[in-house]
């Protein structure tokens, strides 16, 4: 049997009172929230806010100072992650898709067929055979996702996954996205284009200073922010 | 003056007409040599890897370790392999003392530092830039090192020509260990030492052209690894 075939749920994902701090320097304060399956949820704030640094913790790639990151069910193979420049393997986009797979422990001989699968399903077939790190910036992304997507995880963290791309490419990601999280893979991201958040996110949690001031339905949050910064962020007075 | 130019006429002579002494020597030195770095290789890379990937206490001072081994005297190598191999040494039983295997051995001592730190030094490059795709799809670092392996495969061929380079150049060790029998365990810089001594100085041009080339060869192949590697980063 494969490996990706469905395991145990994960989630729900809790944060109890999670800091993280670098010497003397506090980059998260006591942050707690937790995510359920389902809605995408989009990790808002302002540059410095602690969004990337939420998700590496969630993720497990880096461990939190003080307090607790707890999943339902610990499985590092069921949940995933694709960052804003990814890193892809000096080999072609298929062997990069088979390459997770092959992690996933799914068997040799399906492999093919799974990334041949997923890599139609983002659009890249006709590239399959491509090295993947001569691709263009938006197929780069699009290949992250479909590596990411092959080993069907249950949460897929996005770091500002179209930061670097044109409105083309921001476009077929988003739809992309959408795509994943209507297979039940639930979205986790981080973005810093409002308008992207509002196309995307059914639930936000709104950063500032290293600290989680805002967890919301997103359309509440857009309509009327429950905090004085969620606001200023809104009306661009707060960079980002 | 007429017997050193005689002499070189005589060793181009030798080279062109592919003279058998010459040959069987050459090949015994190419034998030993790629011996001993695919050896190296097998335990200097994954070596190198782990290094570079597992956190673990000393790893600082097992990292200046491995550097400084690369700087390993070859005649002290050559002693200590043939202490372990000589007939009351704790190998002796094997037999394999003034063999062709002896000099792999001493050769294989000699370089597996100098792959396991350049490699390292690679795959500690390498890792800054995988570690959290990697860690995030699920690979620690054990699986990692492979996957590593592969990707920097063009960086890592430096690291074997510097071996190689160094396993073929080396005289010490292998006169040692191999004790310079003819026919049996003359390498090419072992001949050039003993005909040089006996004033035979065309087969001993012969075969330090020939190792010049040699040297040359790994050179170049260093600078096209090199290059190559750089043409496939992006």
């Amino acid at each position: 049997m494969s490996r990706i075939e469905p395991g145990p749920a994960i989630l729900p994902l809790e944060f109890k009172s999670v800091g993280y701090r670098v010497g003397d320097q506090s980059l998260l304060e006591e942050v707690s929230f937790r995510l359920e399956a389902g809605p995408r949820t989009v990790i808002l704030g302002p540059n410095g806010s602690g969004k990337s640094l939420t998700l590496r913790l969630a993720q497990g790639l880096l461990r939190p100072s003080s307090g607790r990151v707890a999943w339902r069910v610990e499985n590092r193979l069921e949940q995933t992650m694709v960052f804003e420049q990814p890193v892809l393997l000096r080999r072609s986009a298929r062997a990069n898709v088979e390459y997770a797979l092959a992690l996933h422990g799914e068997p040799r001989g399906r492999r093919r067929e799974r990334a041949r699968e997923v890599l139609a399903q983002t659009g890249l077939e006709s590239i399959a055979d491509r090295r993947a790190r001569v691709l263009s910036a938006g197929e780069q992304q699009r290949l992250a996702l479909a590596r990411a997507w092959a080993i069907r995880p249950q949460v897929l963290f996005l770091d500002e996954p179209t930061a670097a791309l044109d409105p083309p490419a921001t476009r077929r990601v988003e739809d992309l996205i959408r795509e994943i999280g209507a297979s039940g893979t639930k979205i986790v991201m981080t973005t810093h284009d409002l308008g992207q958040a509002r196309r995307l996110a059914e639930d936000v949690l709104f950063f500032c200073a290293g600290r989680l001031l805002e967890v919301s339905p997103a359309a509440d949050f857009f309509e009327s922010p429950g905090s004085r910064e969620g606001r200023a962020f809104l009306e661009g007075e707060l960079s980002w | 003056m007429e017997d050193v130019t005689q002499a070189f006429a005589t060793a181009f002579r030798m080279i062109v007409s592919l003279d058998p002494v010459l040959l069987e020597i050459v090949g015994l030195s190419l034998e030993v040599s790629l011996g001993a770095l695919v050896l190296a290789a097998a335990v200097g890379m994954p070596l190198g890897g782990a290094v570079a990937l597992f956190r673990f206490p000393g790893r600082r001072g097992a990292i200046v370790l491995l550097n400084a081994l690369m700087g390993l005297p070859p005649v002290v190598i050559g002693l200590l392999v043939y202490l372990v191999l000589s007939r009351s040494g704790p190998l002796g039983d094997l037999g394999w003392l003034f063999t062709p295997t002896a000099m792999v051995v001493a050769q294989f001592v000699l370089i597996t530092p100098i792959v396991a730190a350049l490699t390292r030094q690679v795959m500690e490059d390498l890792w800054e830039e995988y570690e959290f795709q990697l860690r995030s799809l699920g690979a620690g670092p054990l699986r990692a090192i492979p996957t590593l392996l592969w990707d920097g495969r063009f960086q890592l061929v430096t690291a074997l020509l510097a071996g190689f380079g160094r396993a073929i150049a080396e005289v010490g060790a292998v006169i040692i260990v191999g004790g310079n029998i003819a026919h049996a365990t003359r390498v090419m810089t072992t001949a050039i030492a003993l005909e040089t001594s006996k004033g035979d100085l065309a087969l001993a041009l012969a075969l330090g052209l020939v190792l010049l080339g040699l040297a040359l060869a790994v050179n170049a192949a260093a600078s096209l690894a090199a290059e190559y590697a750089r043409g496939h980063d992006s």
